[in-house]
């Protein structure tokens, strides 16, 4: 099972013949991953590696190829649109990886975006990976720009803000020998599609998740809007890790949403909203793999 | 990023956002010349920096106040000569102070009544939102936390825009009636425009006022936008002033690095925001302080390692170095040649714990080995972390 995707999901890159795209697409098809088509304003017709079709509008790589789930690498000024034209073709999700986007132009397609049937994953974020059964987690489906091969498939769900650190949890969780189901980068802006919470209940209701990482961050509430939630209805045991306890108030740490404003947002209080939610805190990033194997018991 | 108080006076009279005139000056000269076209008389100057507390500052020249109440063009050019070229200090400067290079010469209002008016993006609705309390001219976070009941919020659909009867609303809130309620309400619209139109993340008006004379002006302001949008506003790039802002973050700025120096002694270099958070976090866990927040972002190149060090060795600080990269696409042993070629070029002699782990990470550590420079390597981000602030204490 895993969640949102898996490794028969067809996947489409709105930004392909971009080098960051480009890059990235090439990876996912050496993953394993279904890439079936790309696209790119005024290159349709052309192919991408000679073997992925490249298309004028989401639409018709769509229609054509049966992709239900994109993948955005456009530059910050597109980027909103990208996301619109995605929606407008009726995908069941659209991850944006792109960094930068005015969290204005955010707000209003969160806002044109209700009562679609799409999802949205990001933007700023490191994209998701449902590992694959093969050496090194070969067969997955990688969407995005995380490392597939650090990897493995299991049973433990990973949700998370931030990229390199969702990769140094996964790392340590393969290290363990605890694989994982579906591996969440919801993104680090202020405003994004998905949140701790939509990535906690899909987990809860998974099969095969058996145990759920929840790494947040600085600023905001939504870590303890996720814990809340979980404390009266989560069956599974969840480990947390907060990055941020050393920020200073008012100051962004990297991502546009990781500021303490206000006194609010701090690490602090999320860690205690999580701890109160029965939820196993990890005290340094380095603990995160060993702090979940402790509470699978 | 943030703008001087003269920068945020040009935006109100672009948005036609009512505000007491006032024009800027860089010499007392044109500080006089400046008063005498304001009429001469019942008018303020105030030091421009970016920090709150400026009429309880004191200047390193003695002076006392970064805003004085002046009654002719005379005094305005006396006083302007007073704070222009000199050091002032308030509680937000810290002790080294602000170089003050121009003075806002505004006119002065008879307060009547102050009030309280902010809008901002809301995270949680996901629309911007507007403040407003009676309570005005004070500490609103206090006001927040001691009566909440003063304080209304009111969300503005994103689509939509700001409407008629939430202006309405707001104005009864505030307790305006009549022309007041009127004036309040066209100051209002125009702010909500200008919020719109420049991607501010906050606008705050504190206080609005209205004066004995019955108009409601906009004092002061505050204004924070979105360093995302910067793109599409040149004319609000400009504002932004380098001489305000820590020159480690100006250089970094430079180089496309994320920097933001703190107070402690031990730097830390990692990719990757989170785990450039993450690593502050566990040096202080093992009882050390962070130098520095730096993230070199994910597809760091050697220039961009180079540079970093750079940056991190111009704190007089720094006694020592963490450098944690997980290398998940990037290869281990590109940065670690970053590293060599850096460490060689800045000829390094700190102490400089490297952690590496990731995508071709067995050649990174042989070049690390091999390279001769004098550095130790962490196994995990534990080790790592213990043996910096270890390092440091010996």
């Amino acid at each position: 099972m895993a969640i949102l995707v898996d490794e028969n999901t067809k996947v489409l890159i709105q930004g392909i013949t971009g080098s960051f795209g480009g890059r990235h697409a090439k990876l996912s098809l050496d993953y394993g991953t279904k890439v079936v088509a790309g696209v790119t304003p005024g290159k349709g017709g052309q192919k991408f590696e000679d073997t992925v079709p490249i298309f004028d509008t989401v639409s018709q790589a769509a229609n054509e190829m049966g992709a239900t789930v994109s993948a955005i690498f456009v530059p910050p000024p597109f980027a909103a649109d990208a996301i619109l034209e995605a929606v407008d073709a009726g995908l069941d999700l659209v991850v944006c990886i792109t960094e930068g986007i005015p969290v204005m132009d955010m707000m209003k397609v969160r806002a044109a975006m209700e009562g679609s049937k799409t999802r949205l994953i990001g933007p700023n974020c490191p994209g998701l990976v449902t590992p694959g059964r093969g050496e090194n987690s070969y067969g997955g489906c990688r969407i995005g720009i995380a490392p597939g091969y650090i990897h493995k498939r299991g049973n433990v769900g990973v949700v998370s803000r931030s990229g390199t650190l969702t990769y140094e949890a996964v790392w340590q969780l393969s290290a363990l020998g605890l694989g994982q189901s579906t591996c969440v980068g919801i993104g680090g802006d202020p405003i994004n599609g998905t949140s701790h919470l939509d990535v906690l209940k899909m987990f809860n209701d998974d099969p095969e998740t058996e145990a759920i990482i929840m790494i947040g961050e600085i600023g905001g509430s939504a870590e303890e809007e996720a814990a809340a939630w979980a404390a009266e209805n989560c069956k599974k045991p969840i480990a947390g890790f907060i990055a941020g306890a050393t920020a200073p108030p008012g100051r962004r740490m990297g991502h546009a949403g990781a500021i303490i404003s206000g006194g609010q947002g701090t690490a602090e209080a999320k860690k205690a909203a999580m701890r109160a939610a029965g939820i196993a805190v990890a005290e340094t990033p380095a603990e995160m793999g060993s702090t979940l194997k402790a509470a699978l018991g | 990023m943030n703008i001087h108080e003269y920068q945020a006076k040009e935006l109100f009279d672009k948005f036609n956002v009512p505000s007491p005139k006032g024009k800027v000056a860089s010499s007392a000269e044109e500080a006089k010349v400046a008063a005498e076209e304001l009429g001469g008389s019942n008018l303020v100057v105030k030091a421009q920096v970016h920090a709150g507390g400026r009429g309880k500052g004191t200047f390193k020249n003695g002076f006392q106040g970064g805003v004085h109440l002046v009654n002719s063009a005379a005094e305005a050019g006396d006083i302007a000569g007073k704070m222009i070229g000199e050091v002032l200090v308030t509680h937000q400067t810290g002790e080294d102070g602000r170089l003050v290079r121009k003075v806002l010469i505004a006119q002065s209002v008879d307060i009547a009544k102050e009030y309280y008016l902010a809008i901002l993006i809301d995270r949680d609705s996901r629309a911007p939102v507007i403040v407003v309390s009676t309570e005005g001219g004070v500490n609103i976070e206090e006001v927040a936390e001691k009566t909440p009941e003063k304080i209304l919020n009111e969300n503005i659909h994103p689509l939509l825009g700001l409407q008629p009867y939430q202006v309405r609303k707001l104005s009864a809130a505030l307790g305006f009636e009549g022309d007041q309620a009127k004036a309040f309400g066209k100051l209002l619209g125009a702010l909500y425009k200008l919020f719109i139109s420049c991607d501010c993340s906050m606008v705050e008006v504190n206080p609005l006022v209205v004066t004995t004379d019955g108009q409601v002006l906009a004092l002061d302001a505050k204004f924070d936008f979105d360093d995302n949008a910067l793109y599409r506003h040149p004319d609000i790039a400009a504002m932004r002033d380098p001489e305000e802002e820590d020159p480690r973050e100006v250089e970094a700025s430079k180089f496309d690095l994320n920097y933001i120096g703190l107070d402690g002694n031990i730097a830390c270099l990692v990719n990757g925001a989170g785990l450039a958070m993450s690593t502050m976090d566990i040096i202080k866990h093992y009882g050390g302080e962070p130098a520095n927040f730096l993230d070199v972002g994910g597809g760091a190149t050697k220039e961009q390692v180079t540079n970093a060090f750079k940056i991190i060795l111009g704190d007089p600080k720094v006694e020592g170095i963490l450098v944690n990269i997980f290398g998940g696409i990037m290869d281990c042993n590109v940065i670690a040649e970053g590293i060599v070629a850096a460490c060689q070029e800045v000829s390094l002699d700190l102490p400089l714990v490297v952690r590496l782990e990731g995508n071709n990470v067995a050649a990174g550590k042989k070049t690390l080995a091999e390279s001769g420079v004098a550095l130790i390597t962490g196994d995990d981000l534990a080790d790592a972390a213990e043996k910096v602030v270890k390092a440091i204490a010996a």
